[in-house]
């Protein structure tokens, strides 16, 4: 009798049983209600916004964080929350993680207690939403090189410059936006620029191939003044935006396992209805070799972020650590949807089944949050001591 | 209002279900659990009810081996105040059930019992029924509402259950053949609960959370009094007969000539 690969490796018994209801709950919610509106978003480009009041609802956004109306979860109950949503759909997942990792999380680890008291309770109900303004047109792996600076004038800041690539942008209420206020990297602050300050606009992106049901958007800051109470006392340089991106990063590990599984599902049911030379083509050596590696793959992985999270809970997970992961699992997952493209033969491209929509957002995946060639780059530096960045 | 739900733990049906080769039993390894869905719709209108007529409390109770505390925290998750669990480990027959939640009502003396009119395992819709019949206790099956899942009311979470004003009876919708039947039921009572009564919530985060810190009392069924030896024997497991392939008829005087002589249906 066939196994689900999780069982196969004993992998659900490493969750404990409240991980297990919340992977089921995020589960039932993402099948049940983001899935039948997906295809008709992907098609018009767009986010399903209907939706944030039950993402927010179930307690999704800043699931990870504690207090201020968050879940206050464990590493391992966020990741899989991530996983679930994104086995329906990476953009679901970018909206939980932009939202919770890259826009609460800034304001609760660096945010003044009337910061967090302000802006984490609506953002946690859906209320408010938030977008991460760190890449420029010119500035991408070398955020250090970003043009956008930050005049100090009486009583705040004014802000000029431009973010491109920005996830939430288009509907962002409001944009944890970084900054040069002097010449260096080091000079660099966190900035709450909230909708309807002067100088501030978010200009849609069309045209995507990949992450389609997800809102993406330009930050253009012309002159926008910032108030004092909105700037970030808790941070300064790049380590805040990069704190930022291990948190994010870590969901990101977790998240692409989700598609990686949907793809191998989907091509494990196939090949046992699709018959050719009058048996199933899971019968075939070739597939099973292409099903054997997705598999191992995806159960590495979850091992990979198993231990991720314990590291994650005791508080020492370092960044190195995180590039790994997102690294490994990225690639992984994207394998993954190409091979499985191949085991459904044409049907693959089509939009009856989530793998060619899974293997087109992974493009995006294998990109943000840090390239691919990034991480393997701090990786090579973290074994060799040798720097190959400068 | 104290109110008493009860939640089995049973396969998932989307688990493919096997026969025991000795057809004994099916086979249980791979298979996966969860809430009976009848259940989560009465926990739903408990929580429902609950929350129409505060203060009120929800106790969740399940009658089964260790690993039922599962689907009682998922209960808790939802919502629920408090659980409790009457361990019995292995096959417990719905008469035995329906004796063990008598006496844990007994203690308990909620005001109302909700309950799914059956469970998805074995579908035998007793329990409800025997436990009202042992309790001398009034009872109305198959809760239904005359609204839809789609309407307002439905998406305001209202309870389709309706406590009296004075809090003395509740009015309870049916579902019976060809239409609705609505029920005033005198308090204490047995209600069971049908598919269309409400949709039952996705468990929040923050709540799963919480729902570690809520009591769940465990129960020996012996020391309640109740003998769990079953009444009912199973004789024989064996798997619904495969479909035969379908046929295709040219028009319609052929189909209404085999609805006729082959179907015997017209």
């Amino acid at each position: 009798m066939a196994q689900h690969l999780l069982d196969l490796f004993a992998i659900e018994s490493l969750w404990t049983e409240e991980q297990r209801l919340v992977r089921d709950s995020v589960r039932r919610f993402a099948r049940e209600r983001y899935a039948p509106v997906l295809q008709k978003a992907w098609d018009d480009e767009r986010f399903p916004d209907e939706l944030v009041p039950e993402i927010a609802q179930l307690g999704v956004l800043g699931a990870q964080l504690h207090g201020y109306g968050c879940a206050g979860m464990d590493a391992a109950g966020y990741g899989l929350t991530m996983r679930e949503l994104e086995y329906v759909d990476s953009g679901l997942r970018s909206f939980a993680s932009v939202q919770g990792a890259l826009c609460m999380y800034p304001i609760h680890a660096f945010g003044s207690e009337e910061q967090r008291e302000r802006f984490l309770p609506r953002m946690a109900r859906g209320e408010l939403i938030g977008c991460f303004g760190l890449t420029e047109p010119d500035s991408g792996s070398d955020p250090g090189s970003m043009r956008t600076r930050a005049k100090k004038v009486d009583g705040g800041y004014v802000l000029d410059g431009a973010k491109m690539w920005i996830t939430n942008a288009p509907v962002a209420g409001i944009a944890v936006v970084w900054a040069k206020t002097g010449e260096d990297a080091s000079s660099i602050r966190g900035f709450l620029v909230e909708r309807g300050f002067a100088g501030f606009s978010t200009p849609r992106m069309h045209g995507k191939h990949s992450l389609r049901a997800s809102w993406t958007g330009e930050i253009a800051l012309e002159g926008c003044f910032v108030p004092d109470a909105n700037v970030l006392p808790g941070v300064q340089g790049l380590k805040g935006p990069l704190s930022c991106l291990t948190q994010a990063r870590f969901g990101i590990a977790w998240g692409v396992l989700g598609a990686a599984l949907s793809c191998f599902d989907t091509a494990v049911a196939y090949s046992q209805e699709r018959k050719q030379f009058g048996k199933p083509i899971a019968g075939f050596q070739l597939t099973q070799q292409k099903l054997v590696e997705m598999a191992s793959g995806i159960i590495n992985g979850h091992l990979l972020v198993n231990h991720l999270s314990g590291l994650k809970d005791r508080g020492t997970l370092t960044p190195t650590q995180v590039s790994l992961a997102k690294r490994d699992c990225v690639r992984t997952a994207i394998e993954t949807a190409r091979s499985a493209r191949t085991v459904l033969g044409a049907n693959g491209i089509m939009a009856d089944y989530p793998v060619m929509r899974h293997a087109q957002n992974l493009e995006s995946v294998l990109t943000y949050e840090g390239t691919h060639e990034v991480h393997t780059l701090a990786l090579g530096r973290a074994i060799t001591g040798v720097d190959a960045f400068s | 209002m104290k109110i008493l739900v009860t939640i089995k733990r049973v396969e998932d049906y989307e688990s493919k279900i096997k026969v025991k080769p000795d057809g004994t039993w099916i086979v249980t390894d791979g298979v996966n659990y969860r809430a009976n869905p009848f259940d989560e719709i009465a926990v739903e209108e408990a929580l429902r009810l609950r929350d129409a007529n505060m203060p009120s409390e929800v106790i969740a109770v399940s009658v089964g081996s260790e690993l039922s505390v599962n689907e009682i925290r998922s209960a808790l998750a939802m919502g629920a105040d408090k659980g409790i669990l009457v361990k019995q480990a292995g096959w417990v027959d719905s008469d035995a059930v329906a004796r063990c939640l008598q006496k844990v009502i007994e203690r308990e003396k909620p005001d109302l019992v909700l309950m799914g009119k059956q469970a998805v395992d074995v579908d035998d819709n007793v329990t409800g029924q025997l436990l009202a019949e042992y309790l001398g206790w009034g009872q109305a099956t198959f809760a239904s509402k005359h609204e839809s899942l789609e309407s307002a009311e439905e998406k305001a979470k209202k309870p389709g259950v309706k406590l009296a004003a004075d809090k003395a009876s509740v009015e309870v919708i049916r579902e019976i053949d060809g239409g609705l039947e609505t029920l005033s039921v005198k308090l204490p009572a047995i209600v069971t609960v049908d598919l269309r009564l409400n949709v039952p919530r996705y468990a929040s985060l923050p709540n799963i959370m919480k729902a570690k810190k809520k009591p769940v009392e465990e129960l020996d069924p012996k020391a309640l009094g109740v003998d769990v030896t079953p009444k009912v024997k199973v004789l024989k497991v064996e798997p619904p007969p495969a479909r035969a392939a379908g046929i295709k008829v040219p028009d319609v005087a052929a189909l209404v000539q085999k609805l006729h002589s082959d179907a015997k249906v017209i």
